[in-house]
């Protein structure tokens, strides 16, 4: 192939006029997996068979004319989501080797729309982590810097498109799991309004915020898979029974006329200077195309990252307890009794973090604390989520930064308080189940990428991503790679 | 000298709460099938396993069953409740935590009323006050010795639906509390919602048990005891609960909350765990359940396939068929017998003697013949009622009416006028058919005679059975009595 990067688009629009085949495509990008994964760790699990298995089918659809936009196209997915042919492990020692006998909602519907999947990314373990580094199968590398972190916990997602091990890749958000590897990575990173895509096939970490999203290196790429991705489950009681949206509607639709709100206060305490820079070059691109610039004032929402780590944690604590050993996943070896069992099997298959929440989760829900934080912590959650619902009265949608600054080093958060805490920016918008996304917005002077965090009100995804278009049609951050690839 | 101490007198204090399984074809939270037997494991799906990235979805059918409990005891159901998750770890228990419903259940209050029977004394009405009921899904089972040296899980069971109905601590005897039982259960197995089989687990409850000084407002410490499943056990478990708290308080030390296992071999309650060390279950508001709404629509459509309740029943018996209170009692214990009877009475020309054919040759057939009911009774209501019509209408006699019962009962068709004809059952009802028979017995029976003059009433009866055997049954009881006597001159 001529080059590294190709979009869903175009790799769309070759496999139409049959300038490369479906088997082609897989081949290419399972070679550069091949040579890369050893480096970055993207991938957990690799079954060349499997994937040229769903090739062959694409091309079949494609040599029948029966083919769908999406048919052939390659994807990977979060480790999160449980798929038939591809171990899904979470990224825990506790389901290695885990085979579901059924496929995520997501994968399924992308499965069915043709598209081929080249394996199954790592991640923080359940999906906690800002870095990735609380993988059990060993940290994912960002592609721009070895030193740098991929981000978390979507790491293996944002990591091997950055890379070009993929074009496009599920993830999963429930906190900023998208978005800030998405800017830590400069590619772009969708998280959808909480209930539009499924959570069936999710390996739940906090079920009243986890949403699966996509990352690509275009909005344009993300606003054609989203479609085909979404739907009404209606074995998820949480689904969001919608009339199917063509998410690519509102791309060239433009600011012009629109009102887009930015809390400024959020600007001035611990934000890199020029991650701020970057931001107001965005915020001044849309005042040129004709968008009207508003400052908005969100004081309660600064109060999430202590409820979201009370609700997401009680809810972890819970949703982790089917793993004991008895039916399914590690089981430990030697043991006196049942209970012993279970402790023992939970002990070994857990690493720190999912154990740190477990223990956090089952404190705030404890008989004598649960008024005082779980409680508390959904009261003041419905307050944020009000605030936003006011908010988007007036504006149509809020820019704002994605992170404190950009990817750090390695190491840097060993201390999980000052972890949680980089969170500020990612958690509200999960809080309130809106959704947001983050776009590259520019590169720092160390190099590492910057991003930038546009958020809609619930189920207006359809406009974020046409206000983000209208950013890439102006720009080419998203563009930019990493040397070397 | 040490006086004689008057002996204290206690009151007992029950509550109960009651687990019933709801007759739904799945599972409350997923699809696998709800049906009882089934081979291990085969009954349960991924959402049953509680396999990584299941989600529970709420079975409508239980809704509308509990929907209907709350609309029989006249309680409030509630526009909104909520899913919780009871969190502990057990190994049947597949999640890790159960689906269950704490601050907002489905039911609120309400109250159920029923006759009791005490062991001395007569038989009095009691009502019950229900504290709520809640809709929860029930958990595996742990079997033993299938593999040695091993245990095995089978989940077969997991996530069928309950309705916990707690009552508030109403009952005052082991008699109460098995009458409030029996007429729960009655209640249930009434409306639909319950298949109500003891033995398969159906109906289930827990005894709170606590005694007091009589007299005293406050309760005594109470303790729990677990899984009673059948009204003998209820009645035994708590008779034994009183005695050993009474003894205990008697000979000087204090009753500890706790909960007890009753173990039907030895007919005792033992220690199972004390409060001190209960768990911490954790409730919360389960995230992957939405708040559940009932409308007033929902609720009136509910309504609308509500059967007549045995306690409306009872009392329409009573005021519009003018059945005594204890017939009406019997004849609304059960759906079963309702049904039957309710059938019987439309067509029957006697509401009265209906009621009595149902309590008499109908119960003792039914009871007699093992595994019967009254829906599958082979002597059909409205065979019976045919029975019944010719019995009134003097074409046959109460023998000749029992006989064609057994008949139909054993397999004859249900053709009761070919029958009647066939079998000869037609009853003698004229004067003149009858006199020389009559004539024939008292002149064979000279002895009888004399004796009945003598004043021996008895003598009189014999004659009469003399007669009725004379005319092979046929004859009216009634007339060949009256004939009689007057050609004895009585």
């Amino acid at each position: 192939m001529e080059k590294r990067f190709y979009t869903v688009a175009e790799l769309s629009r070759a496999l139409a006029a049959k300038k490369v085949s479906a088997v082609e495509l897989a081949k290419e990008y399972l070679a550069r997996i091949e040579a890369k994964n050893s480096e970055l760790n993207c991938f957990l699990d690799v079954r060349p068979e499997e994937t040229l298995k769903q090739a062959e089918a694409a091309d079949k659809l494609i040599a029948e004319g029966r083919a769908g936009r999406l048919t052939g196209v390659p994807i990977a997915h979060k480790d999160i989501f449980v798929t038939r042919e591809w171990a899904s492990t979470a990224a825990s020692r506790m389901l290695e080797g885990y085979m579901s006998p059924f496929d995520a909602a997501v994968v399924a519907k992308l499965k069915s729309a043709g598209m081929v999947t080249l394996g199954k990314l790592n991640c923080d373990e359940f999906a906690m982590g800002s870095a990735n580094e609380n993988s059990a199968y060993g940290k994912v590398l960002n592609p721009w810097d070895a030193n740098a972190v991929p981000g978390g916990s979507s790491g293996g997602s944002s990591s091997c498109v950055a890379a070009g091990l993929a074009p496009i890749a599920t993830a999963t958000d429930t906190g900023g799991s998208i978005r800030e590897p998405a800017s830590f990575t400069g590619v772009t990173g969708v998280k959808p309004t909480y209930g539009r895509p499924s959570r069936l096939g999710m390996i739940a970490f906090a079920s009243s915020l986890d949403t699966a999203g996509l990352m690509a290196h275009t909005v344009e790429d993300i606003a054609w898979v989203l479609g085909d991705m979404v739907g009404f489950e209606p074995w998820d009681s949480t689904s969001e029974n919608l009339p199917a949206e063509d998410f690519t509607r509102d791309l060239e639709k433009g600011v012009k006329g629109m009102r887009i709100g930015v809390p400024r206060k959020w600007f001035q305490k611990g934000l890199d200077p020029e991650v701020a820079a970057s931001i107001e070059s965005v915020i001044e691109e849309y005042r040129r195309q004709g968008a009207q610039i508003v400052e908005i004032e969100l004081p309660t929402v600064e109060l999430g990252v202590p409820v979201y780590y009370v609700v997401a944690c009680a809810e972890a604590s819970s949703n982790l307890s089917r793993f004991d050993g008895v039916r399914y996943g590690h089981r430990a070896a030697e043991y006196d009794d049942i209970q012993d069992m279970i402790k023992k099997s939970r002990n070994e298959g857990f690493g720190a973090e999912p154990k740190r929440r477990i223990l956090i989760g089952t404190y705030v829900l404890s008989h004598g604390y649960y008024d005082a934080y779980y409680l508390k912590a959904q009261k003041v959650r419905r307050l944020i989520t009000e605030e936003f619902d006011c908010a988007f009265q007036g504006v149509d949608a809020i820019i704002s930064p994605v992170t404190t600054g950009t990817a750090y080093d390695f190491g840097a958060k060993s201390d999980p308080v000052s972890a949680y805490l980089g969170d500020l920016y990612t958690v509200p918008m999960s809080l309130a189940g809106l959704p947001c996304m983050s776009m590259p917005c520019g590169i720092h002077s160390n190099g590492r990428p910057i991003g930038v965090q546009l958020t809609c009100a619930r189920f207006e995804e359809a406009k974020m991503l046409g206000i983000a278009a209208a950013w890439q049609r102006a720009t080419d951050w998203h563009l930019r790679h990493p040397n070397g690839y | 000298m040490e006086g004689k101490k008057a002996k204290m007198e206690w009151e007992v204090v029950i509550g109960l709460e009651t687990h019933v399984q709801l007759s739904t074809e799945s599972k409350v939270f997923s699809g696998a099938s709800c049906a009882f037997g089934a081979e291990p494991n085969t009954h349960s799906c991924y959402i049953d396993l509680a396999l990584p990235g299941a989600l529970p979805v709420l079975n409508r059918m239980a809704v509308e069953k509990s929907m209907k409990f709350g609309l029989a005891i006249g309680a409030e159901v509630a526009k909104k409740s909520v899913f919780d998750r009871k969190n502990y770890f057990y190994p049947d228990l597949p999640k890790g935590y159960q689906i269950s419903q704490f601050p907002l259940p489905i039911v609120k209050g309400g109250k159920i009323s029923f006759t009791v029977q005490p062991r001395n004394g007569e038989p009095y009405r009691k009502t019950v006050n229900l504290t709520r009921a809640h809709l929860e899904e029930d958990a595996g089972k742990s079997v033993h010795g299938v593999v040695r040296g091993k245990s095995g899980m089978d989940l077969n069971r997991a996530g069928t639906p309950l309705l916990e109905i707690v009552t508030e601590p109403d009952m005052r005897s082991a008699e109460e509390a098995v009458g409030y039982a029996k007429a729960l259960h009655a209640l249930v197995v009434w409306i639909g919602i319950t298949r109500g089989n003891m033995q398969e687990g159906n109906f289930r409850c827990d005894a709170n048990v606590s005694v007091r000084p009589k007299g005293q407002q406050e309760f005594g410490t109470r303790c729990e005891i677990k899984n009673l499943n059948s009204f003998k056990f209820l009645q035994e478990a708590i008779d034994y609960e009183v005695r050993r708290q009474i003894e205990l308080i008697e000979s000087g030390g204090k009753v500890v909350q706790a909960t007890r296992l009753y173990d039907p071999a030895t007919g005792e309650t033992r220690l199972m765990r004390v409060k001190e060390d209960s768990m911490d279950y954790r409730y919360f508001p389960d995230p992957d359940l939405m708040p559940l709404i009932i409308s007033d629509e929902w609720k009136a459509r509910v309504a609308s396939e509500m059967p007549e309740l045995p306690e409306a029943m009872r009392e329409r018996l009573v005021r519009e068929l003018g059945l005594t209170e204890y017939d009406a009692d019997v004849l609304t214990a059960s759906r079963d017998i309702a049904d039957y009877y309710g059938a019987l009475s439309a067509n029957a020309p006697d509401k009265k003697i209906a009621a009595n054919w149902v309590m008499g040759e109908v119960a003792s057939a039914v009871n007699g013949t093992e595994g019967m009911t009254y829906a599958a009774a082979p002597v059909r209501p409205e065979a019976l009622a045919e029975i019944l019509k010719r019995l009134a209408d003097g074409t046959i006699n109460a023998k000749g009416a029992k006989r064609l019962f057994q008949l139909i009962w054993d397999g004859a068709e249900a053709n009761v006028d070919a029958l009647i004809e066939r079998e000869g059952l037609k009853q003698i009802s004229d004067a003149s058919a009858i006199e020389p028979l009559i004539d024939e017995v008292l002149a064979s029976n000279q002895k009888m005679v004399e004796e009945f003059r003598a004043g021996k009433q008895k003598a009189f009866n014999a004659l009469v059975g003399q007669c009725m055997k004379a005319t092979r049954g046929k004859a009216n009881p009634k007339q060949v009595n009256e004939l009689l006597r007057k050609k004895l001159g009585a």
